[in-house]
Protein backbone atom coordinates (compact mmCIF):
# COMPACT_ATOMS: atom_id res chain seq x y z
CA UNK A 1 0.00 0.00 0.00
CA UNK A 2 1.33 3.38 -1.46
CA UNK A 3 -1.09 5.97 0.84
CA UNK A 4 0.90 6.69 4.17
CA UNK A 5 -2.19 8.70 5.21
CA UNK A 6 -5.95 7.64 4.44
CA UNK A 7 -8.77 10.56 5.58
CA UNK A 8 -12.38 9.27 4.94
CA UNK A 9 -15.44 11.39 4.98
CA UNK A 10 -14.36 13.57 7.91
CA UNK A 11 -16.54 15.70 9.31
CA UNK A 12 -16.61 18.15 12.25
CA UNK A 13 -18.76 20.81 13.62
CA UNK A 14 -18.41 23.20 17.09
CA UNK A 15 -22.10 24.61 18.55
CA UNK A 16 -23.48 23.68 15.05
CA UNK A 17 -20.91 25.63 13.16
CA UNK A 18 -19.64 23.36 10.05
CA UNK A 19 -16.05 23.12 10.57
CA UNK A 20 -15.30 20.32 8.85
CA UNK A 21 -17.36 18.51 5.98
CA UNK A 22 -16.81 15.25 4.23
CA UNK A 23 -13.19 15.72 3.70
CA UNK A 24 -11.43 13.27 2.04
CA UNK A 25 -8.02 12.80 0.46
CA UNK A 26 -5.13 10.57 0.90
CA UNK A 27 -0.94 11.05 1.31
CA UNK A 28 1.54 8.97 -0.16
CA UNK A 29 4.37 8.32 1.55
CA UNK A 30 7.65 10.10 0.99
CA UNK A 31 5.01 13.06 -0.74
CA UNK A 32 5.17 16.73 0.24
CA UNK A 33 1.66 17.62 0.91
CA UNK A 34 0.25 21.06 0.89
CA UNK A 35 -3.20 22.36 2.34
CA UNK A 36 -4.27 25.67 1.43
CA UNK A 37 -7.54 27.67 1.96
CA UNK A 38 -8.84 31.14 3.20
CA UNK A 39 -8.61 31.82 6.65
CA UNK A 40 -11.53 30.04 8.97
CA UNK A 41 -12.05 27.03 6.27
CA UNK A 42 -11.05 24.27 8.19
CA UNK A 43 -7.16 23.85 7.69
CA UNK A 44 -5.84 23.65 11.26
CA UNK A 45 -8.82 21.36 12.01
CA UNK A 46 -7.84 19.03 9.60
CA UNK A 47 -4.26 18.99 10.62
CA UNK A 48 -5.24 18.45 14.24
CA UNK A 49 -7.39 15.57 13.07
CA UNK A 50 -4.44 14.38 11.53
CA UNK A 51 -2.51 14.93 14.75
CA UNK A 52 -4.68 12.82 16.99
CA UNK A 53 -5.53 16.23 18.77
CA UNK A 54 -8.99 16.54 18.10
CA UNK A 55 -11.59 13.76 17.36
CA UNK A 56 -13.74 14.43 13.92
CA UNK A 57 -17.34 13.14 14.98
CA UNK A 58 -17.74 11.40 12.02
CA UNK A 59 -15.54 9.74 8.85
CA UNK A 60 -11.84 8.27 10.22
CA UNK A 61 -8.03 8.62 9.47
CA UNK A 62 -5.70 5.46 8.59
CA UNK A 63 -2.48 6.16 9.12
CA UNK A 64 -0.34 3.16 7.74
CA UNK A 65 -3.45 1.77 6.83
CA UNK A 66 -4.45 1.48 10.62
CA UNK A 67 -7.09 3.48 11.79
CA UNK A 68 -5.84 6.69 14.42
CA UNK A 69 -8.05 5.46 17.32
CA UNK A 70 -6.13 2.09 17.25
CA UNK A 71 -2.81 4.47 18.03
CA UNK A 72 -1.60 4.92 21.82
CA UNK A 73 -0.67 8.64 22.27
CA UNK A 74 3.33 7.18 22.19
CA UNK A 75 2.82 5.05 19.74
CA UNK A 76 1.03 8.19 17.52
CA UNK A 77 3.86 10.28 18.67
CA UNK A 78 6.37 8.04 17.16
CA UNK A 79 4.44 8.15 13.66
CA UNK A 80 3.87 11.80 13.47
CA UNK A 81 5.44 14.98 14.61
CA UNK A 82 3.74 18.82 15.00
CA UNK A 83 5.38 21.89 14.43
CA UNK A 84 2.02 24.08 15.83
CA UNK A 85 1.60 27.26 14.67
CA UNK A 86 2.11 28.84 17.95
CA UNK A 87 5.26 27.92 20.48
CA UNK A 88 5.03 28.48 24.25
CA UNK A 89 8.48 30.11 25.32
CA UNK A 90 7.28 31.42 28.65
CA UNK A 91 9.65 28.66 30.78
CA UNK A 92 13.12 29.18 29.89
CA UNK A 93 14.31 25.83 28.77
CA UNK A 94 17.56 26.02 26.89
CA UNK A 95 17.86 24.93 22.64
CA UNK A 96 18.92 21.56 23.58
CA UNK A 97 16.39 21.15 26.45
CA UNK A 98 13.56 21.81 23.67
CA UNK A 99 14.88 19.83 21.13
CA UNK A 100 15.69 16.62 23.12
CA UNK A 101 12.09 16.59 24.66
CA UNK A 102 11.18 15.09 20.83
CA UNK A 103 12.77 12.13 22.39
CA UNK A 104 9.91 11.80 24.66
CA UNK A 105 7.92 8.99 23.11
CA UNK A 106 11.27 7.10 23.32
CA UNK A 107 11.84 7.23 26.51
CA UNK A 108 11.71 4.43 29.23
CA UNK A 109 9.75 5.21 32.48
CA UNK A 110 11.76 7.35 34.26
CA UNK A 111 12.14 10.05 31.34
CA UNK A 112 16.08 9.59 31.43
CA UNK A 113 17.89 10.40 28.12
CA UNK A 114 20.75 8.08 26.99
CA UNK A 115 24.13 9.02 25.29
CA UNK A 116 22.09 7.67 21.70
CA UNK A 117 19.41 10.28 22.28
CA UNK A 118 21.63 13.43 22.61
CA UNK A 119 23.58 12.02 19.63
CA UNK A 120 19.90 12.25 18.31
CA UNK A 121 19.33 14.94 19.43
CA UNK A 122 22.05 17.29 18.32
CA UNK A 123 22.32 15.52 14.56
CA UNK A 124 18.46 17.10 14.25
CA UNK A 125 19.93 20.42 15.69
CA UNK A 126 23.08 20.06 13.01
CA UNK A 127 20.28 19.36 10.25
CA UNK A 128 18.73 22.42 10.83
CA UNK A 129 21.32 24.51 11.91
CA UNK A 130 20.96 25.56 15.30
CA UNK A 131 24.06 23.95 17.07
CA UNK A 132 24.97 27.19 17.38
CA UNK A 133 22.31 27.84 19.81
CA UNK A 134 22.51 24.78 21.91
CA UNK A 135 23.01 26.95 25.84
CA UNK A 136 20.52 29.81 24.66
CA UNK A 137 17.03 29.68 26.10
CA UNK A 138 14.21 29.77 23.88
CA UNK A 139 12.85 33.74 24.18
CA UNK A 140 16.56 35.17 23.20
CA UNK A 141 15.97 33.65 19.65
CA UNK A 142 14.50 35.37 16.40
CA UNK A 143 11.42 33.70 14.63
CA UNK A 144 13.47 31.80 12.40
CA UNK A 145 15.60 30.38 14.72
CA UNK A 146 13.00 29.63 17.19
CA UNK A 147 11.11 27.70 14.07
CA UNK A 148 14.15 25.74 13.35
CA UNK A 149 14.15 24.78 16.53
CA UNK A 150 11.03 23.62 16.94
CA UNK A 151 11.51 21.23 13.28
CA UNK A 152 14.63 20.10 15.28
CA UNK A 153 12.12 18.95 18.21
CA UNK A 154 9.96 17.59 15.16
CA UNK A 155 12.66 15.45 13.68
CA UNK A 156 14.29 14.30 16.72
CA UNK A 157 10.89 11.97 17.14
CA UNK A 158 11.98 10.32 14.05
CA UNK A 159 8.34 9.91 12.95
CA UNK A 160 7.30 8.97 9.60
CA UNK A 161 5.23 11.96 8.77
CA UNK A 162 5.36 15.57 10.20
CA UNK A 163 2.79 18.02 10.23
CA UNK A 164 3.25 21.64 9.80
CA UNK A 165 0.91 24.71 11.02
CA UNK A 166 1.85 27.78 8.82
CA UNK A 167 5.68 27.20 9.74
CA UNK A 168 6.90 30.00 7.38
CA UNK A 169 4.07 32.83 8.28
CA UNK A 170 5.63 35.09 10.00
CA UNK A 171 9.47 35.10 8.37
CA UNK A 172 11.18 37.09 5.81
CA UNK A 173 11.48 35.30 2.69
CA UNK A 174 14.76 34.34 2.92
CA UNK A 175 13.99 32.75 6.48
CA UNK A 176 10.99 31.01 4.38
CA UNK A 177 13.22 29.50 2.16
CA UNK A 178 15.45 27.87 4.74
CA UNK A 179 12.55 26.26 6.40
CA UNK A 180 11.23 25.00 3.00
CA UNK A 181 14.36 24.40 1.82
CA UNK A 182 15.08 22.23 5.07
CA UNK A 183 11.66 19.97 4.86
CA UNK A 184 12.38 19.36 0.95
CA UNK A 185 16.04 18.25 1.93
CA UNK A 186 14.70 16.10 4.89
CA UNK A 187 12.46 14.68 2.69
CA UNK A 188 14.73 13.88 0.12
CA UNK A 189 17.00 12.29 2.44
CA UNK A 190 15.02 10.43 4.92
CA UNK A 191 11.57 9.65 2.71
CA UNK A 192 9.59 11.12 5.31
CA UNK A 193 6.39 12.70 4.22
CA UNK A 194 5.40 16.61 5.04
CA UNK A 195 2.03 17.77 5.59
CA UNK A 196 1.98 21.66 5.81
CA UNK A 197 -0.83 24.25 6.22
CA UNK A 198 0.48 27.26 4.25
CA UNK A 199 -1.03 30.62 3.76
CA UNK A 200 1.36 31.31 1.18
CA UNK A 201 0.12 30.20 -2.86
CA UNK A 202 3.83 30.45 -4.11
CA UNK A 203 5.52 28.93 -1.53
CA UNK A 204 3.34 25.82 -1.91
CA UNK A 205 2.95 26.20 -5.63
CA UNK A 206 7.26 25.59 -5.75
CA UNK A 207 7.49 23.28 -3.24
CA UNK A 208 4.24 20.60 -2.71
CA UNK A 209 3.83 17.66 -4.91
CA UNK A 210 0.32 17.75 -4.22
CA UNK A 211 -2.07 20.29 -2.66
CA UNK A 212 -5.20 20.16 -1.07
CA UNK A 213 -7.90 23.36 -1.10
CA UNK A 214 -10.13 23.60 1.61
CA UNK A 215 -13.56 26.17 1.23
CA UNK A 216 -15.36 26.27 4.57
CA UNK A 217 -14.47 23.15 5.36
CA UNK A 218 -14.81 21.20 2.01
CA UNK A 219 -12.43 19.95 -0.39
CA UNK A 220 -12.71 22.64 -3.45
CA UNK A 221 -9.85 20.01 -5.42
CA UNK A 222 -6.97 17.56 -4.34
CA UNK A 223 -3.93 17.59 -7.26
CA UNK A 224 -1.02 18.84 -8.13
CA UNK A 225 0.07 22.00 -8.02
CA UNK A 226 -0.86 23.43 -12.03
CA UNK A 227 -4.43 21.57 -11.22
CA UNK A 228 -5.50 23.01 -8.24
CA UNK A 229 -3.86 26.96 -8.84
CA UNK A 230 -6.55 27.38 -11.38
CA UNK A 231 -7.72 30.69 -11.43
CA UNK A 232 -11.36 30.35 -11.18
CA UNK A 233 -10.91 28.23 -8.34
CA UNK A 234 -8.29 30.14 -6.04
CA UNK A 235 -11.07 33.49 -7.00
CA UNK A 236 -13.97 31.25 -5.82
CA UNK A 237 -12.37 30.23 -2.73
CA UNK A 238 -10.29 32.97 -1.55
CA UNK A 239 -13.07 35.71 -2.88
CA UNK A 240 -10.25 38.29 -4.37
CA UNK A 241 -9.20 38.36 -7.95
CA UNK A 242 -5.71 36.24 -9.05
CA UNK A 243 -3.53 36.33 -11.82
CA UNK A 244 -1.75 33.24 -12.89
CA UNK A 245 1.04 32.96 -14.72
CA UNK A 246 4.34 30.87 -15.13
CA UNK A 247 7.29 31.83 -12.71
CA UNK A 248 10.73 32.83 -13.99
CA UNK A 249 12.01 30.06 -12.25
CA UNK A 250 9.88 27.60 -15.06
CA UNK A 251 7.70 24.82 -14.59
CA UNK A 252 5.86 26.46 -11.59
CA UNK A 253 2.49 28.43 -11.77
CA UNK A 254 3.19 32.01 -10.32
CA UNK A 255 -0.21 33.50 -8.03
CA UNK A 256 -0.82 37.14 -8.43
CA UNK A 257 -3.72 38.40 -5.71
CA UNK A 258 -5.23 41.90 -8.01
CA UNK A 259 -5.22 44.93 -5.32
CA UNK A 260 -8.30 46.87 -6.01
CA UNK A 261 -6.00 50.06 -7.70
CA UNK A 262 -4.55 47.82 -10.77
CA UNK A 263 -8.36 45.92 -11.73
CA UNK A 264 -9.75 47.74 -14.90
CA UNK A 265 -12.12 50.69 -14.26
CA UNK B 1 27.53 24.16 32.96
CA UNK B 2 26.51 21.27 30.99
CA UNK B 3 26.52 17.95 33.36
CA UNK B 4 24.14 15.29 32.34
CA UNK B 5 20.95 15.86 33.59
CA UNK B 6 21.44 12.45 35.86
CA UNK B 7 24.34 13.59 37.41
CA UNK B 8 23.23 16.70 37.71
CA UNK B 9 19.93 15.31 39.93
CA UNK B 10 22.12 13.16 42.11
CA UNK B 11 24.29 15.81 43.29
CA UNK B 12 21.92 18.51 44.13
CA UNK B 13 19.77 15.95 45.76
CA UNK B 14 22.94 14.91 47.74
CA UNK B 15 23.85 18.83 48.58
CA UNK B 16 20.47 19.41 49.75
CA UNK B 17 20.29 16.29 51.89
CA UNK B 18 23.16 17.39 53.62
CA UNK B 19 21.61 20.74 54.22
CA UNK B 20 18.46 18.39 55.43
CA UNK B 21 20.50 16.54 57.90
CA UNK B 22 22.51 20.00 59.44
CA UNK B 23 19.23 21.80 60.14
CA UNK B 24 17.13 18.66 61.56
CA UNK B 25 19.66 18.27 64.13
CA UNK B 26 20.36 21.98 64.47
CA UNK B 27 16.10 22.21 65.24
CA UNK B 28 16.54 19.10 67.44
CA UNK B 29 18.81 20.77 69.84
CA UNK B 30 17.87 23.79 70.05
CA UNK B 31 15.21 24.57 72.61
CA UNK B 32 13.92 26.18 75.44
CA UNK B 33 17.05 25.59 77.70
CA UNK B 34 19.49 26.49 74.65
CA UNK B 35 21.57 24.64 72.01
CA UNK B 36 23.06 21.34 73.05
CA UNK B 37 24.74 20.16 69.86
CA UNK B 38 26.91 17.76 70.44
CA UNK B 39 25.08 16.38 73.52
CA UNK B 40 22.06 16.24 71.00
CA UNK B 41 24.29 14.31 68.14
CA UNK B 42 25.15 11.80 70.94
CA UNK B 43 21.69 10.85 72.13
CA UNK B 44 20.85 10.59 68.63
CA UNK B 45 23.69 8.10 67.72
CA UNK B 46 22.02 5.91 71.26
CA UNK B 47 24.89 6.98 73.24
CA UNK B 48 24.65 9.25 76.27
CA UNK B 49 21.62 8.05 79.04
CA UNK B 50 18.45 7.34 77.46
CA UNK B 51 16.50 8.28 80.37
CA UNK B 52 17.78 11.55 81.04
CA UNK B 53 15.28 14.86 80.64
CA UNK B 54 17.09 15.59 77.64
CA UNK B 55 16.88 12.63 75.87
CA UNK B 56 12.62 12.17 76.58
CA UNK B 57 12.14 15.64 74.93
CA UNK B 58 14.46 15.06 71.90
CA UNK B 59 12.77 11.51 71.25
CA UNK B 60 9.18 12.57 72.52
CA UNK B 61 8.98 15.97 71.08
CA UNK B 62 11.93 17.74 69.08
CA UNK B 63 12.00 14.43 66.98
CA UNK B 64 8.52 14.24 66.01
CA UNK B 65 8.29 17.90 65.29
CA UNK B 66 10.91 18.00 62.95
CA UNK B 67 9.33 15.30 61.34
CA UNK B 68 6.49 16.96 61.06
CA UNK B 69 7.89 20.07 59.89
CA UNK B 70 9.83 18.25 56.97
CA UNK B 71 6.98 16.24 55.93
CA UNK B 72 5.24 19.87 55.85
CA UNK B 73 7.52 21.77 54.27
CA UNK B 74 8.29 19.30 51.56
CA UNK B 75 4.96 18.36 50.48
CA UNK B 76 3.83 21.98 50.17
CA UNK B 77 7.00 22.71 48.20
CA UNK B 78 6.34 19.76 46.18
CA UNK B 79 2.17 20.84 45.89
CA UNK B 80 3.32 24.34 44.44
CA UNK B 81 5.97 22.63 41.99
CA UNK B 82 3.20 20.57 40.70
CA UNK B 83 0.44 23.32 40.76
CA UNK B 84 2.45 25.85 39.21
CA UNK B 85 3.27 23.45 35.94
CA UNK B 86 -0.12 22.14 36.04
CA UNK B 87 -2.17 25.36 35.40
CA UNK B 88 0.91 27.00 34.00
CA UNK B 89 0.62 30.17 36.38
CA UNK B 90 3.48 31.46 38.52
CA UNK B 91 1.03 32.24 40.99
CA UNK B 92 -0.52 28.87 41.84
CA UNK B 93 0.20 27.39 45.51
CA UNK B 94 -1.32 24.07 47.03
CA UNK B 95 -4.08 25.72 48.05
CA UNK B 96 -5.06 27.21 44.94
CA UNK B 97 -7.99 24.83 43.66
CA UNK B 98 -9.49 25.08 47.26
CA UNK B 99 -8.12 22.17 48.89
CA UNK B 100 -7.32 24.22 51.99
CA UNK B 101 -10.88 26.26 52.26
CA UNK B 102 -12.60 22.54 52.01
CA UNK B 103 -10.32 21.57 54.87
CA UNK B 104 -10.65 24.91 56.68
CA UNK B 105 -14.33 24.43 56.66
CA UNK B 106 -14.08 20.74 57.94
CA UNK B 107 -11.50 21.75 60.51
CA UNK B 108 -13.68 25.24 62.00
CA UNK B 109 -16.71 22.46 62.04
CA UNK B 110 -15.18 19.94 64.13
CA UNK B 111 -13.53 22.65 66.79
CA UNK B 112 -17.01 24.68 66.84
CA UNK B 113 -18.67 20.95 67.77
CA UNK B 114 -15.34 20.48 70.35
CA UNK B 115 -13.99 17.47 68.89
CA UNK B 116 -10.14 17.00 70.16
CA UNK B 117 -7.26 17.86 67.66
CA UNK B 118 -6.83 14.32 66.43
CA UNK B 119 -8.63 12.67 65.13
CA UNK B 120 -11.98 15.12 65.06
CA UNK B 121 -10.33 17.74 63.81
CA UNK B 122 -7.85 16.20 61.38
CA UNK B 123 -10.44 13.34 59.87
CA UNK B 124 -13.17 16.41 59.87
CA UNK B 125 -10.25 18.31 57.71
CA UNK B 126 -9.01 16.06 55.62
CA UNK B 127 -12.84 15.44 54.51
CA UNK B 128 -13.86 18.70 53.94
CA UNK B 129 -10.78 18.83 51.33
CA UNK B 130 -11.82 15.51 49.49
CA UNK B 131 -15.40 17.01 49.06
CA UNK B 132 -13.57 19.93 47.08
CA UNK B 133 -11.30 17.44 45.75
CA UNK B 134 -14.17 15.91 43.78
CA UNK B 135 -15.58 18.65 43.05
CA UNK B 136 -11.94 20.09 41.08
CA UNK B 137 -11.76 16.48 39.64
CA UNK B 138 -15.29 16.57 38.08
CA UNK B 139 -14.18 20.06 36.62
CA UNK B 140 -10.63 18.72 35.59
CA UNK B 141 -12.34 15.84 33.53
CA UNK B 142 -15.00 17.87 31.87
CA UNK B 143 -12.35 20.73 30.91
CA UNK B 144 -9.51 18.81 29.87
CA UNK B 145 -11.69 16.87 27.42
CA UNK B 146 -12.53 20.05 25.70
CA UNK B 147 -9.75 21.52 23.53
CA UNK B 148 -12.34 24.37 22.96
CA UNK B 149 -12.27 25.33 26.45
CA UNK B 150 -9.91 27.82 27.71
CA UNK B 151 -7.09 27.01 29.41
CA UNK B 152 -7.47 28.54 32.45
CA UNK B 153 -11.28 27.08 33.24
CA UNK B 154 -9.76 24.84 35.44
CA UNK B 155 -7.45 27.68 37.78
CA UNK B 156 -10.71 29.98 37.93
CA UNK B 157 -13.28 26.79 38.81
CA UNK B 158 -10.77 26.89 41.63
CA UNK B 159 -10.38 30.61 42.79
CA UNK B 160 -14.27 30.24 42.81
CA UNK B 161 -14.90 27.49 45.15
CA UNK B 162 -12.29 29.22 47.36
CA UNK B 163 -13.84 32.42 47.35
CA UNK B 164 -16.59 30.12 48.44
CA UNK B 165 -15.51 28.63 50.75
CA UNK B 166 -13.85 31.85 52.47
CA UNK B 167 -17.49 32.81 52.84
CA UNK B 168 -18.35 30.22 54.52
CA UNK B 169 -15.30 30.10 56.83
CA UNK B 170 -16.45 33.95 57.78
CA UNK B 171 -19.40 32.72 58.78
CA UNK B 172 -18.63 30.52 60.75
CA UNK B 173 -16.32 32.70 62.82
CA UNK B 174 -18.80 35.42 62.64
CA UNK B 175 -21.10 32.94 64.43
CA UNK B 176 -18.30 31.38 66.95
CA UNK B 177 -17.91 32.75 70.57
CA UNK B 178 -14.60 34.83 71.27
CA UNK B 179 -12.89 32.17 73.29
CA UNK B 180 -12.94 29.58 70.43
CA UNK B 181 -11.97 32.42 67.90
CA UNK B 182 -8.01 32.02 68.35
CA UNK B 183 -8.17 28.34 68.26
CA UNK B 184 -9.78 28.49 64.63
CA UNK B 185 -7.17 31.39 64.18
CA UNK B 186 -4.21 29.45 65.03
CA UNK B 187 -5.57 26.45 62.87
CA UNK B 188 -6.06 28.90 59.91
CA UNK B 189 -2.08 30.14 60.16
CA UNK B 190 -0.83 26.80 60.54
CA UNK B 191 0.50 25.07 63.52
CA UNK B 192 2.57 22.30 64.06
CA UNK B 193 2.66 22.08 68.08
CA UNK B 194 -0.25 19.32 68.16
CA UNK B 195 1.20 16.84 66.70
CA UNK B 196 2.06 13.25 68.88
CA UNK B 197 4.33 10.85 68.23
CA UNK B 198 1.59 8.87 67.86
CA UNK B 199 0.62 10.31 64.63
CA UNK B 200 3.82 10.20 62.95
CA UNK B 201 3.10 7.26 60.40
CA UNK B 202 0.21 8.95 58.97
CA UNK B 203 2.93 11.18 57.39
CA UNK B 204 4.49 7.74 55.64
CA UNK B 205 1.64 8.55 52.94
CA UNK B 206 3.07 11.28 51.13
CA UNK B 207 6.23 9.18 50.21
CA UNK B 208 4.28 6.92 47.45
CA UNK B 209 2.93 10.64 46.67
CA UNK B 210 6.22 11.65 46.20
CA UNK B 211 7.64 8.71 44.19
CA UNK B 212 4.48 9.29 41.55
CA UNK B 213 4.99 12.27 41.42
CA UNK B 214 9.21 12.21 40.56
CA UNK B 215 8.01 9.87 37.77
CA UNK B 216 5.56 11.92 36.03
CA UNK B 217 8.65 14.85 36.12
CA UNK B 218 9.12 14.79 32.73
CA UNK B 219 5.77 14.59 31.79
CA UNK B 220 5.71 17.70 33.43
CA UNK B 221 7.92 19.20 31.16
CA UNK B 222 6.27 18.59 28.59
CA UNK B 223 3.13 20.32 29.71
CA UNK B 224 4.81 23.68 30.56
CA UNK B 225 4.68 23.77 26.44
CA UNK B 226 0.91 23.39 26.31
CA UNK B 227 -1.72 20.46 26.25
CA UNK B 228 -1.33 20.30 22.93
CA UNK B 229 2.86 20.23 22.44
CA UNK B 230 2.82 17.57 24.90
CA UNK B 231 -0.30 15.33 23.59
CA UNK B 232 1.92 15.41 20.29
CA UNK B 233 5.17 14.31 22.09
CA UNK B 234 3.28 11.28 23.92
CA UNK B 235 1.93 12.31 27.00
CA UNK B 236 -1.54 10.77 27.79
CA UNK B 237 -2.17 14.46 28.87
CA UNK B 238 -5.95 13.80 30.42
CA UNK B 239 -4.71 11.22 32.36
CA UNK B 240 -1.68 12.76 33.78
CA UNK B 241 -3.35 15.74 34.60
CA UNK B 242 -5.44 13.88 36.80
CA UNK B 243 -3.41 11.85 38.20
CA UNK B 244 -1.13 14.43 39.20
CA UNK B 245 -3.86 16.67 40.59
CA UNK B 246 -5.48 13.66 42.58
CA UNK B 247 -1.98 13.06 43.99
CA UNK B 248 -1.00 16.09 44.83
CA UNK B 249 -3.74 16.87 46.46
CA UNK B 250 -4.25 14.03 48.72
CA UNK B 251 -0.72 14.83 49.87
CA UNK B 252 -1.74 18.26 50.64
CA UNK B 253 -4.86 17.49 52.34
CA UNK B 254 -3.06 14.56 54.38
CA UNK B 255 -0.39 17.56 55.95
CA UNK B 256 -3.06 20.31 56.20
CA UNK B 257 -5.16 18.05 58.61
CA UNK B 258 -2.40 17.48 60.63
CA UNK B 259 -0.52 21.12 60.70
CA UNK B 260 -3.51 23.46 59.80
CA UNK B 261 -2.99 26.28 56.61
CA UNK B 262 0.55 26.91 56.40
CA UNK B 263 1.16 29.46 54.01
CA UNK B 264 3.86 30.78 51.62
CA UNK B 265 5.84 27.98 51.80
CA UNK B 266 4.31 25.88 48.42
CA UNK B 267 4.74 29.45 46.21
CA UNK B 268 8.18 30.37 47.14
CA UNK B 269 10.32 27.01 47.27
CA UNK B 270 9.21 25.98 43.72
CA UNK B 271 10.42 29.91 42.39
CA UNK B 272 13.82 29.90 44.41
CA UNK B 273 14.98 26.59 42.60
CA UNK B 274 13.18 27.14 39.48
CA UNK B 275 15.14 30.79 39.39
CA UNK B 276 18.34 28.75 40.48
CA UNK B 277 18.17 25.16 38.66
CA UNK B 278 16.27 26.38 36.01
CA UNK B 279 12.41 24.76 34.33
CA UNK B 280 13.51 20.73 35.03
CA UNK B 281 11.37 19.14 37.06
CA UNK B 282 13.25 15.94 37.19
CA UNK B 283 15.71 18.31 38.87
CA UNK B 284 13.22 20.33 40.63
CA UNK B 285 11.12 17.55 42.50
CA UNK B 286 13.84 16.14 44.51
CA UNK B 287 14.75 20.02 45.39
CA UNK B 288 11.31 21.27 46.25
CA UNK B 289 11.28 18.31 48.68
CA UNK B 290 14.47 18.59 50.12
CA UNK B 291 14.84 22.21 49.84
CA UNK B 292 11.07 23.01 51.10
CA UNK B 293 11.89 20.28 54.10
CA UNK B 294 14.73 22.21 55.40
CA UNK B 295 13.04 25.50 55.16
CA UNK B 296 10.16 24.50 57.17
CA UNK B 297 12.46 22.97 60.03
CA UNK B 298 14.62 26.26 60.03
CA UNK B 299 11.61 28.53 60.07
CA UNK B 300 9.80 26.53 62.73
CA UNK B 301 13.28 26.53 64.57
CA UNK B 302 12.80 30.21 64.25
CA UNK B 303 9.35 30.30 65.56
CA UNK B 304 10.09 28.18 68.37
CA UNK B 305 12.93 30.08 69.56
CA UNK B 306 12.57 33.66 68.50
CA UNK B 307 9.91 34.62 71.29
CA UNK B 308 10.53 34.82 74.75
CA UNK B 309 7.93 32.75 75.76
CA UNK B 310 5.25 30.66 73.92
CA UNK B 311 5.81 30.58 70.27
CA UNK B 312 4.41 32.24 66.90
CA UNK B 313 2.48 30.43 64.31
CA UNK B 314 5.54 29.46 61.56
CA UNK B 315 3.21 30.54 58.69
CA UNK B 316 4.37 34.12 59.70
CA UNK B 317 8.15 33.16 59.86
CA UNK B 318 7.72 31.55 56.39
CA UNK B 319 6.51 34.58 54.22
CA UNK B 320 8.74 37.30 56.23
CA UNK B 321 11.65 35.47 55.43
CA UNK B 322 11.11 34.09 52.26
CA UNK B 323 9.63 36.79 50.75
CA UNK B 324 12.33 39.09 50.88
CA UNK B 325 14.53 35.85 49.96
CA UNK B 326 12.58 35.77 46.89
CA UNK B 327 13.14 39.34 45.67
CA UNK B 328 16.57 39.28 46.03
CA UNK B 329 17.17 36.26 43.82
CA UNK B 330 14.85 37.98 41.28
CA UNK B 331 16.95 41.29 41.63
CA UNK B 332 20.15 39.15 41.41
CA UNK B 333 18.60 37.21 38.60
CA UNK B 334 18.05 40.58 36.02
CA UNK B 335 21.13 42.28 36.67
Amino acid sequence: MNNILDIRNISLNYRNKIILSDVSCEVKRGEFFVIIGPNGAGKTSLLKILAGLQKAQQGSVLIKGKNISAYTRRSLSKTMAIVPQQIEIGFPFSVTETVIMGRTPHLGILGMESEKDFAIAQEAMAFTEVTHLAERKLFQLSGGELQRVIIARAICQQPDIILLDEPTTALDPAHQLKIMDLMEKFRREHGTTIIMVSHDLNLASMYSDRLLLLKEGRVVKTGTPKTVLHKKLLEESYGCEMEIDESPLGQVARVTPVPDKYKPL
Amino acid sequence: MNMPIGRKILLTSLLLSIVLMVSSILAISAGSSGLHFWETLAILAGKGEPDSATATIIWQIRLPRVILAASVGGTLALGGLVFQALLRNPLAEPYILGISGGSAIGAIMAMLIGLSYFPGVAIFSFTGSLLVLGFVTLLAGSTLGNTMLGRDSLLLGGVMMNAFCAAVIMFLISMTRSFQVQHILYWLMGDLSALQKGQLPILLLVLPCFAVIYVLARPMNLLLLGRETASAMGINVKNTVLLLLVITSLMVSVIVSLSGLIGFVGLVIPHIFRLILGPDHRLLVPSCILGGASYMIFCDLLARVLPSSGEMPVGIITALIGAPLFIILLLRRNT
